[in-house]
């Protein structure tokens, strides 16, 4: 196989990698301020259903869960799968799992914020909403930019694991051509592929960073 | 005219009582201060006061609207010095922006900040975010103003150019009640001093009246001040 068809497969599970990566983000992130609302719910049973959620995800493999949500719906509600609902359990276990992980960042980013804000707001007149969006938000995005990145540089190399319910994202891929051409080439392009990604991510994390730096 | 009365303020904090029965009639125009040793209850009694603490009994009636302006602060340290000045009267009172931002220009002039309209809360020094936060509160146009210690957590030489704002303002007939630890100063511009003594008013009266007490807990209170 020449190295240019090796790029070329590679580059079809790339793709894969990447959009499991961006779907992951996108449902994760608001979802994690769902659960970050539940777990700060004046509500006891909503706490404590959240923050049981949360332990479950964070404290069981990402592979188990993704296995689970593929298998769950035949397992427990008899509904037949179909080969197509792979790449959308993979969709959904990242989801549901990276989520979790936001929650948890978000809350202790809310909690930072010094109690002087709402109290200040509130002598101010800003109704609770307002306050949430205008004076708690925008600091809490500050302060958890660095630990959300760490958490999306991990995502990044976690993707390959959706090689468990058979989804030929780009490791899975690589695995395939090394056995059958015996040879390293794809790991090394496989390793490049992450490194960059992972490279990107921190450039974008660290212009964020920068674009945010205009007060302390 | 009075603005604010309280009367029979209780609060509690898990058992502890730390305001116990507090009366109180702040008048239109008036500056009140609240002295007394540190755990008397005078920053419980301005947070139930300005609804930041509920009390447990007794009522508060108001003749209009508040402000408070912190020990710390507490400016908004994404918004500029303007935004935080001008952000409540447009998002809260929704008043037109021409009219606020002349208000707050204005505002700034008076309290001798006008460079730094475009600067962030952690460039400024402490008595400088501390002008800045009163600013803020006028802003609203609050008929009373109330402060918690607002030099206490400032040097002295910053000590100073708070009380000469504070000063301003009793000369411009602003209804104040403040809390603080300086008693000359507290001699110098209140109309009327309480002094607060484990959860009650121990001792109230003009200044006059208050540094002459013979009430042996405000003189022993006095006399900490003067060894100082
Ligand atoms: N949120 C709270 N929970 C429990 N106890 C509290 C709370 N806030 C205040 N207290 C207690 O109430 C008492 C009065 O506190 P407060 O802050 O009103 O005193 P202060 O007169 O303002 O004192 P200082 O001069 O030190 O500011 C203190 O014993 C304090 O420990
Ligand atoms: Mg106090």
């Amino acid at each position: 196989m020449s190295l240019q068809t090796m790029i070329q497969e590679l580059a079809a599970g790339m793709l894969v990698s990447v959009k499991i990566f961006v779907c992951t983000l996108v449902f994760s992130l608001p979802l994690g301020m769902v659960l970050c609302f539940g777990r700060m719910s004046k509500w006891w049973p909503v706490r404590i259903l959240t923050k049981f959620y949360i332990s479950v995800m964070r404290g069981t493999p990402l592979m188990l869960q993704l296995l689970v949500v593929y298998f769950g719906p035949f397992f427990i509600f008899g509904i037949k799968i179909t080969p197509g609902y792979r790449l959308t359990a993979t969709y959904i276990g990242f989801a549901i799992n990276y989520a979790a992980y936001f929650a948890e960042i978000f809350r202790a980013g809310i909690e930072s914020i010094p109690v002087g804000q709402y109290e200040a707001a509130k002598i101010l007149g800003y109704s609770r909403g307002q306050t949430f969006l205008h004076i708690i938000l925008p600091q809490m995005v500050k302060r958890v930019l660095p630990p959300v990145t760490n958490e999306t540089i991990t995502l990044v190399k976690d993707t390959s694991l959706a090689f468990a319910l058979a989804v030929t994202e780009m490791f899975t891929t690589a695995k395939q051509i090394v056995a059958a051409e015996s040879s390293m080439v794809p790991f090394i392009i496989a390793a490049l592929f992450y490194y960059v990604f992972n490279l990107l991510v921190a450039m974008v994390s660290e212009a964020l960073e920068k674009k945010l730096s205009y007060y302390r | 005219m009075s603005l604010l009365e309280i009367s029979h303020i209780r609060k509690n904090f898990e058992g502890l009582e730390v305001l116990k029965d507090i009366s109180l009639r702040v008048e239109q125009g008036q500056v009140v201060a609240i002295i007394g040793p540190s755990g008397s209850g005078k920053s419980t009694l301005l947070r139930c006061c300005t609804g930041l603490e509920t009390a447990d009994g007794g009522t508060i009636s108001y003749t209009g609207s508040f402000g408070l302006v912190f020990q710390n602060f507490n400016l908004f340290p994404h918004y500029s010095v303007l935004k935080n000045i001008m952000d409540a009267p447009l998002r809260v009172q929704k008043r037109p922006k021409k009219e606020v931002r002349e208000q707050a220009e204005s505002l700034l002039g008076k309290m001798g900040l006008s460079e730094k309209a475009d600067a962030y809360p952690y460039q400024l020094s402490g008595g400088q975010q501390q002008r800045v936060s009163i600013a803020r509160a006028l802003a609203l146009n609050p008929q009373i103003l109330f402060f918690d210690e607002p030099t206490s957590a400032l040097d002295p030489e910053l000590t100073g150019e708070i009380l000469k704002v504070i000063k301003e303002l009793a000369a411009e007939h602003m209804t104040m009640v403040i809390v603080t630890h300086e008693m000359n100063f507290a001699r110098n511009v209140a109309d009327y001093i309480v002094f607060m003594d484990q959860g009650v008013i121990a001792e109230e009266g003009t200044p006059k009246e208050l540094f002459h007490s013979a009430n042996p807990r405000m003189q022993e209170f006095l006399r900490k001040f003067e060894e100082m």
